[in-house]
């Protein structure tokens, strides 16, 4: 269908963005691999060297890091379900003819808008501490003991807290693609006889797919790399309970200033996400072309 | 007058070139936002009075961010910064690899001997002073005057362990979510393990031998972590395993605990505007066993020049105005003797003025009582007492943090906490080649 | 859109979705409340809804205590000017992916996502070195670029999305009338899609204006945007609660104000979309 020269300026048209960031991929990329396999620690300049594998082996051999690979999956796994799931079911609500439409909607994406190290601050300290926050006054004046969010339960915390900041972006994206459904559809179905359940089921879900796929795409790679949240609120702990992998990077790049390692974590960290990405990809991919 | 001279000759110069008025330099200060860092920074006027042809431009951030930007310039010859706010531990790491500029030819009007022994001594390497000190603090005990009352108990100046427990016990009431003592449990180097570390010297314990063989298997370091997860598990308040300073500031000030270890710095928060319990806070020196090491720690916020600064004049003129004693002079002018910068010099301490601040005679025998030169009752092979000044501390320390931490938050006992430590820190001195 | 519905329907859809909408609001409206606060009530127990009196002073101190407008330019100039250069690079690019397709458009879109998997703490240093090589340190075209090529996958993706809903056929006729390959995406395709570039713009700018690690890595004084800027509100040795939710109610409010004018620009542009 089309033509030889639409197709010749279509690569053109692709070129500059694949250009870039191809740069922008293959530097980094290969200034980390080169620091993987260097001892490299900014505080002792003096000793530098090649060590072969040793910064990989220290993370395979670290007593927290099948824990954190763990922890990093379920953490994106539940805000993703958690966002999806609300995220759609919030799109629905907000999509039908209610009063005041235009305040509603800014309410609800204005989570997006706090920068995520306040947000971590401000459900630690104003709502999930055991002594001062909210959740703890709500639990006293119901008659019950504080639920110690951070110290019991701090990877499902972290994941809740994280969760409430990507909600308004499946949220923005769902409403989006509903606003696009034909309503003829919706209404003829109805008048078919079509229950409110049988119409998600059959026309609204499956137009949804693709944008539910690319909230699923995006958001993954976003969180497979957070870890300002986790410093914020537990530090990974107590002990190693919410540590993730890239906490762990942090960890040796921040706190013990070892770029080799940190790098090292960082080859990781990539190589775990194309895996990751790679079962989407054969799970959900299909719905990107409809 | 010597200044005066190299400005004027400055401005002549650039007169010439440039044709502008006067030799502008610009310099920029990162520096740590607490309070007296931006007091400082409303306090300019009168810097830019005295020396009009500089000009400060400021970087002021959170600690954690701030050790974050100012480590990754310098270790790279970033030369972002004319000034670096940084800390006892970073000096003498740094001074050692060169990267700071020597402050030994400040002017004499900056009285380099008056400032106290133990904090110059932790800024000092081989001989050349690297960093001038802006406020200096120790930690202490901080506790509820009318509970110790009620409780029939009296808080000497100089406790005991075995005191603070007593006194914990006697005033815990966790119905009226009372709890006897708050203490830190934030896993980190700066948190949890700056008080761990501190305390552990108390009860003879040290990081390393002098073969830099850690020491966590030691009868010492048991004592002290039974000690305090007994004391934070029957007398500390739920959840703490997540307090760290600020957390157990705002406890103390609604009136939730009955005492408290920490910074000195602490002292006008308890007794300030923010406070329920401003007139019920008394002051006691942190705590011992006896062993002739009390459980405090020894910290300064100071300021250097990195090496690679091209404005190393006007840096130091700027320091020497900062840390200066018509510094602290001008700031008592201004908002009041309690809102000096502390524990920096000892004429400050002979102040007559100064010394009816009711915690300065308690921060300055806080601080006279830490030794960063000779921190443990062994012999060790480092500097520091709430930490070891070795590049691999922090990150090695903070592993142990979240270790202790995770006890304090029952995941394990002591003794499997103080296994795991010891591996850790085995491992990481070996890869770091301190030992075989 | 505008589908019957009985009045009861109505007023049981609005108060759900209000309910909703607040429960998800509370925590920004307490950080917004707290700012107002003084310390000690900011962390009161049990917290206080309004706190005991009402206060200016966290906003005094705040507006004193830092350059707020410098922060502020920065953060437009380098959320702005990132989304824009973006938005050049990325809608040809979307373009020619969503409506000439080829064999291996979907293994290209997913390479491009996959640029971002590199977390941000492992490429610190890298990048600091090549910033301090390429004289980049504390300049905004620096983080004008940084953020551009973080974000330019999104906008990519999200671009595509958009140009997928657009019908082929409306293409394709103006195709027939002879429309050059300019005249097509200017005249037809462009304002088809503008609900989706305006909606993809304001997530780009929302993301920019949050990013809270490179923008406060690379920057010292010159270029420091609002993340920066919060920074030195959080976590000092005292309280600081009240203080730092008015610096960051300081911080959202301008993007608060245009997301709400954006959103009557999405509806408009939507309604214009749905003539299908």
């Amino acid at each position: 269908m089309s033509t030889h020269s639409t197709r010749l300026a279509a690569r053109f048209m692709v070129a500059p963005s694949v250009l870039v960031l191809f740069i922008w991929m293959i530097v980094p990329l290969a200034m980390t691999a080169y620091f993987s396999f260097r001892l490299y620690r900014l505080l002792s300049p003096d000793r530098t060297g090649w060590v072969g594998f040793n910064n990989y082996v220290w993370f395979f051999n670290s007593p927290d890091f099948w824990l954190a690979l763990t922890n990093t999956l379920l953490l994106v796994g539940g805000v993703l379900v958690i966002t999806v799931v609300l995220g759609i079911l919030i799109a629905l609500l907000i999509d039908q003819p209610v009063k005041g439409q235009g305040v509603l909607r800014i309410l609800v994406i204005a989570p997006f808008f706090v920068m995520p190290p306040v947000a971590a601050s401000i459900w630690e300290n104003l709502f999930m501490h055991p002594q001062n926050g909210l959740f703890a006054a709500l639990a006293r004046g119901l008659g019950g003991q504080p639920i110690l969010f951070l110290e019991q339960h701090p990877l499902p915390s972290v994941i809740g807290i994280v969760a409430w900041e990507w909600l308004p972006f499946a949220t923005l994206i769902f409403v989006t693609a509903l606003q696009s459904l034909s309503s003829e559809q919706l209404e003829a179905a109805e008048m078919d006889g079509a229950g409110a359940l049988s119409r998600f089921r059959y026309i609204i879900l499956p137009h949804m797919t693709r944008a539910v796929t690319v909230v699923i795409l995006i958001q993954t790679i976003f969180l497979l790399g957070i870890f300002g949240e986790i410093f914020t609120t537990t530090q990974g702990g107590p002990g190693s309970a919410s540590t993730t992998l890239p906490y762990m990077i942090f960890k040796q790049a921040i706190v013990a200033k070892d770029i080799g390692r940190a790098a090292a974590g960082g080859i990781i960290a990539v190589i775990l996400a194309n895996i990751v990405a790679y079962f989407l990809m054969r799970g959900i991919g299909r719905h990107l072309d409809a | 007058m010597k200044l005066s001279y190299r400005a004027l000759l400055g401005a002549t110069v650039s007169l010439a070139l440039a044709g502008s008025a006067l030799a502008q330099t610009t310099i920029t200060v990162a520096t740590v936002n607490n309070g007296d860092m931006i007091r400082m920074q409303g306090l300019m006027d009168d810097f830019n009075a005295k020396h009009p042809d500089i000009t400060v431009e400021w970087v002021t951030l959170e600690e954690n961010v701030l050790r974050q930007n100012v480590t990754t310039d310098i270790a790279t010859g970033g030369g972002q910064y004319d000034v670096l706010t940084i800390g006892t531990y970073e000096v003498p790491i740094w001074g050692k690899q060169g990267w700071l500029a020597s402050l030994n030819d400040l002017p004499a009007d900056y009285d380099v001997d008056d400032i106290l022994p133990a904090i110059r001594g932790g800024l000092t390497v081989d001989g050349n002073l690297y960093a001038a000190p802006f406020y200096g603090e120790s930690s202490m005990v901080m506790y509820r005057t009318d509970l110790m009352e009620a409780a029939g108990l009296t808080m000497p100046d100089a406790p005991t362990w075995a005191d603070i427990e007593k006194a914990a016990a006697a005033m815990t009431n966790k119905d009226a979510e009372i709890y006897g003592v708050c203490l830190r449990g934030k896993a980190g180097w700066g948190e949890n393990m700056a008080f761990l570390t501190a305390m552990s010297n108390s009860f003879g314990a040290r990081w390393f031998d002098e073969a830099w063989n850690p020491q966590f298997d030691s009868p010492e370091w048991k004592a002290t972590l039974d000690f305090y997860l007994n004391l934070m598990n029957n007398y500390g308040p739920p959840g703490a395993s997540n307090n760290g300073f600020n957390e157990n500031l705002t406890l103390f000030n609604q009136g939730k605990c009955g005492m408290w270890i920490d910074a000195t710095v602490a002292a006008s928060f308890v007794t300030g505007k923010d406070s329920t319990v401003a007139d019920k806070v008394g002051f006691a020196l942190a705590p011992d066993n006896g062993l002739g090491k009390r459980g405090n720690w020894l910290w300064a916020w100071s300021l250097a020049i990195p090496a690679s600064s091209q404005k190393q004049e006007a840096a130091k003129t700027f320091i020497n105005w900062a840390t200066n004693k018509d510094y602290l002079a001008l700031v008592a002018s201004k908002e009041g003797w309690a809102n000096v910068p502390p524990g920096t010099r000892t004429s400050l301490y002979e102040n007559p003025e100064y010394q009816k601040v009711p915690f300065a005679k308690m921060t300055l025998d806080s601080i006279n009582s830490a030794d960063p030169t000779k921190p443990t009752v062994q012999p060790v092979p480092y500097v520091g007492v709430q930490f070891v000044a070795i590049p691999e501390f922090a990150g090695v320390a903070t592993t142990v943090g979240e270790i202790f931490s995770a006890a304090l938050a029952g995941q394990s006992t002591a003794d499997e906490a103080l296994a795991a430590a010891q591996a850790a820190v085995a491992e990481e001195m070996k890869a770091a080649g301190y030992i075989q | 859109m505008a589908r019957a519905v009985s009045p009861r329907r109505m007023i049981l859809t609005t108060l759900a979705a209000w309910t909703v909408a607040l429960i998800i609001f509370f925590p920004v409206l307490w950080m917004i409340l707290t700012s107002f606060k003084t310390e000690a009530s900011a962390v009161a127990s049990p917290p206080e809804l309004l706190g005991a009196s009402w206060t200016l002073e966290n906003y005094v101190e705040v507006w004193a205590r830092s350059d707020y407008p410098r922060f502020f330019w920065n953060s437009v100039v380098i959320a702005v000017g990132s989304t824009l250069l973006g938005l050049v690079i990325a809608i040809p690019s979307a373009w020619a992916m969503a409506f000439v397709p080829g064999k291996r458009t979907k293994d290209l879109l997913m390479w491009m996502l996959s640029t971002k998997m590199m977390p941000a703490v492992a490429v610190m240093v890298p990048i600091y070195l090549l910033f301090l090589q390429f004289g980049l340190l504390d300049t905004r075209i620096g983080l004008v670029l940084v953020l551009m090529l973080m974000n330019l996958p999104i906008l990519i993706w999200m671009l595509y999305t958009y140009f997928k809903e657009i019908p082929a056929e409306i293409l394709e006729a103006a195709r027939m009338d002879g429309a050059s390959l300019w005249n097509e995406i200017l005249y037809v395709l462009t304002p088809m899609a503008i609900p989706g570039i305006a909606s993809t713009m304001l997530l780009n700018i929302i993301l920019a204006w949050n990013e809270a690690f490179w923008t406060i890595v690379l920057t010292t004084t010159k270029a420091a945007p609002l993340s920066a800027f919060i920074a030195s509100f959080s976590a000092p040795q005292g309280l600081f609660y009240a203080k730092l939710s008015a610096a960051s109610a300081m911080a959202i409010l301008p993007i608060l104000i245009l997301g709400w004018f954006s959103q009557k620009q999405l509806v408009r542009g939507l309604t214009f979309g749905a003539v299908k």
